[in-house]
């Protein structure tokens, strides 16, 4: 038996979510007393593998990538459900993000399978039971997968890296390509930019209507960039093309767990604390000394953006300098 | 040409979420339900689509108990032609994966739209599950879809970038955030409409659960907020630093 990762590569390399994946994957396969093998469409760069060892993975099963025209949910489902067979796996498991969305359910069917989706944690077994994210983030729940196959996508961000080299060999495996996949095609891809995504970063600096305009997010793009997050939002913002979309957080956005979320000018709707309630340490900067977000935070400020948050920026440069 | 609209019937998005019975029901006490947000987007795309091919007949679906009629009521009154709902408790994805496959099975439909994600239990997995059981292809999380009514562009957000992606019918695609710009609001005519429009109820087709849910928890209530004052800026870094660890 074994426990399947599906780890994304880009341009061959992995990126951080990566390696909590493969660590995650390791520890289902610690509890179930088997051994951890991932899967990747796409020829990885020189080094690679190794970095994925370190995190306790036996194997890796590489795809060639040229055998599918662009991602298809269909034949990419079709190749991993094939290779979960052929490794024996008990557990398969992808990441709760775009690629593992389109493809888990897929797989989960072709296995027979139960799916549970955004796992907050370490399954627990005898009945082997998943804890995921309810309600857009409002609450959990257990999931009890009674099938004999499970699929699991893990949220981001939810599980630590541990490091724990082993060996590690390498496979190719065919695609496999059902016949009617081409009625769906890749045209094009307008490449995300280089800047950290929101579901990547470990801190956010998260800005909503409070600040009057999208001309005002210089200091909340510079806050970013001194401690090495990223930008985010509330809907509003979003609704009214201030930001795009892609930083919407919230219930209908992005649901996230950073290490460090930092709420400016947000009054912290129910909608938006659905999303940003798994964050390990909040922090509001909020004119409203009775907005709702100061009781969900850690630390806050009752007082003006424009005033608090320039200083702030001061002093986290300050702090950095020294650090 | 003939559309296929899921809609999830779930708690009012300001709902204040809470449980009954040691935790393992939801509590349904003054709960608003509502027409699912993606739902409710995917629904309002397919009627401007209506618009721009000129015919597009639209069934509403829902796998649930009676109570689920009002919120179908909801969808045939922003709009849908019909609608169909399969008498039973969705208690798990696939057993209601099954249903909607059957429920295209017993028609001749071109395209299922079903949201990104419910917002109860945030599962992701209908479209995916009904495009393998129906052998058919998926696309999830479409942000923009245009179509002459022999094929379709979408567009679908990936951690790499923005898909532009060419497909022919029939397909299964979930709708995500920018399917639609607004929602559709029912207006007084398409509710007085509604009443009188078609909504069938068909028994289930068999399929064995997978997964059950035996327990919620909420999250852990935060201890007091510390504030800091706006001139003491000084003391907000070195909390985050020596305290919280977060910097």
């Amino acid at each position: 038996m074994s426990v399947l990762v599906y780890t994304e590569n880009w341009n061959g390399a992995f990126k951080k979510s990566a390696f909590e994946l493969a660590s995650y994957a390791k520890a289902t396969a610690a509890l179930l007393n088997s051994s951890a093998i991932a899967v990747t469409v796409g020829k990885l760069a020189d080094g690679e593998l190794e970095k994925l060892a370190n995190y306790g993975i036996e194997k890796m099963i590489t795809i060639d990538e040229a055998a599918f025209s662009g991602f298809s949910a269909q034949a990419y489902g079709a190749t991993v459900a094939k290779v979960a067979i052929a490794q024996n796996a008990e557990v398969v498991i992808f990441g709760n993000n775009p690629t593992g969305e389109a493809i888990a359910p897929r797989v989960a069917v072709r296995l027979d399978a139960g799916l549970a989706t955004g796992a907050m944690q370490l399954p627990t077994n005898a009945p082997f039971t998943v804890r995921k994210r309810a309600y857009s983030g409002k609450a959990f729940a257990d999931f009890v997968i009674e099938s004999a196959v499970k699929v699991i996508t893990l949220t981001q961000n939810s599980f630590k890296l541990i490091e724990q080299p082993v060996a590690i060999s390498e496979e190719n495996f065919d695609a496999e390509i059902p016949a009617n996949a081409g009625a769906v095609k890749v045209t094009d891809l307008v490449k995300a930019s280089e800047k950290l995504s929101v579901n990547d970063a470990e801190i956010l600096v998260s800005a909503g209507r409070g600040l009057k305009g999208p001309e005002n997010w210089g200091m909340i793009e510079e806050m970013a960039d001194i401690l090495g997050g990223t930008t985010c939002c509330s809907r509003p913002v979003s609704d009214l093309d201030w930001r795009p979309h892609s930083e919407h957080v919230g219930q209908t956005g992005k649901v996230v767990a950073p290490n460090l979320y930092i709420a400016v000018g947000i009054s912290g709707a129910i909608q938006h604390l659905a999303g940003v309630n798994s964050s390990k340490v909040i922090v509001v900067i909020n004119t409203d000394a009775d907005a709702p977000f100061f009781e969900a935070a850690d630390y806050g400020i009752v007082g003006d953006a424009f005033d608090v948050v320039p200083k702030l920026n001061e002093a986290l440069k300050a702090f950095k300098a020294n650090s | 040409m003939k559309a296929l609209i899921c809609i999830g019937h779930v708690p009012d998005t300001t709902s204040k979420i809470r449980f009954t019975d040691d935790n393992t029901q939801f509590d349904k006490t003054d709960i608003q339900y509502i027409v699912g947000p993606y739902e409710e987007l995917g629904l309002t795309r397919l009627l401007e689509l209506k618009a721009e091919i000129g015919s597009l007949h639209i069934t509403a679906v829902n796998v649930g108990l009676p109570e689920a009629d009002a919120t179908l009521r909801k969808a045939l009154a922003i709009g849908a032609d019909d609608a169909i709902r399969v008498d039973a408790d969705p208690k798990d994805a696939m057993f209601t994966a099954k249903q909607i496959a059957a429920v295209y099975k017993s028609g001749t439909y071109d395209i299922i739209v079903t949201g990104k994600e419910s917002i109860d239990y945030n599962g992701g997995q209908m479209a995916g599950m009904v495009g393998e059981l129906l052998d058919l292809p998926s696309v999830s999380g479409v942000s923009k879809i245009t179509s002459d009514g022999s094929k379709a562009t979408l567009e679908r957000e990936t951690d790499g970038g923005t898909e532009t992606i060419e497909a022919t019918f029939p397909i299964v695609i979930s709708a995500g955030k920018g399917f639609a710009i607004e929602p559709k609001i029912p207006n007084m005519r398409g509710i007085m409409q509604a009443r009188r429009k078609k909504l069938t109820v068909i028994p289930a087709v068999e399929q064995a659960e997978k997964t059950k849910t035996s327990k919620h928890y909420l999250p852990e209530a935060k201890a007091a907020c510390k504030l800091v004052a706006p001139d003491n800026i000084n003391e907000l870094v070195r909390l985050l630093h020596e305290e919280a660890k977060a910097i």
